[in-house]
């Protein structure tokens, strides 16, 4: 039964335009390859953090939103967990406001951009 | 003795506080959801120093305070509100 979650994860400042967008893929491919599917897909860009984490005090904000398996995530986070790269993630299960929520700001984002 | 009752002139006037009815925000305008992912909107719950206000103060109801409170440690985790920190507003 695949349950939507939303994922959010920081990449260092450090890394180049490329390997920013190398590890956003490695991180998509993960999800379609293990059967999930990708619903919506952020990049907040580069933000300045309220704190500093690892001496850093700006990063790269990615949000990505995708029903998957719920045994998937267990290896999602390893894998957070295993690339340097990434110095902060939170994965977070979509109940039905939420869902409704997330919907709902994705129509209102398009509204904005064609506006 | 009530004719001197009267006499005594405060230096200023007792400002009473004029109760104004608190309500729950949530169920006002029927938010069901607090979203963890902008800081401006959780940012009315907290006081100058990062604080999480209490409900006394903000009026919600127990059910939405939890959920406030879970989103605004879940955005904490995330950088985007600072744990502690002065003159934030």
């Amino acid at each position: 039964m695949l349950n939507s979650y939303e994922t959010v994860f920081i990449l260092t400042p450090v890394l180049s335009d490329v390997q920013m967008k190398e590890t956003v893929e490695k991180f998509r491919n993960m999800i379609l390859e293990s059967g999930g599917e990708i619903v919506n897909d952020e990049n907040w860009g580069l933000r300045k953090l309220a704190y500093p984490i690892q001496k850093k005090s700006t990063g790269f904000y990615n949000l990505l939103e995708f029903k998957a398996e719920p045994s998937f995530i267990e290896k999602l986070e390893v894998m957070y967990r295993r690339d340097e790269r990434v110095i902060r993630f939170l994965t977070f299960k979509l109940d039905k406001y939420a869902l409704q929520y997330s919907e709902k700001r994705r129509t209102n984002k398009k509204e904005k951009k064609e506006n | 003795m009530a004719q001197n009752q009267s006499e005594i002139r405060y230096l200023t006037p007792p400002s009473v506080e004029i109760k104004k009815k608190k309500y729950c925000r949530f169920k006002k305008n029927k938010i069901k959801y607090v979203d963890y992912k902008d800081p401006e909107f959780l940012k009315k719950f907290l006081n100058e120093q990062g604080k999480i206000l209490p409900r006394r103060l903000t009026g919600t109801s127990l059910k939405y305070q939890r959920k406030v409170a879970q989103a605004i440690k879940r955005a904490r985790h995330l950088a985007l509100l600072p744990y502690v920190t002065d003159l934030m507003k």
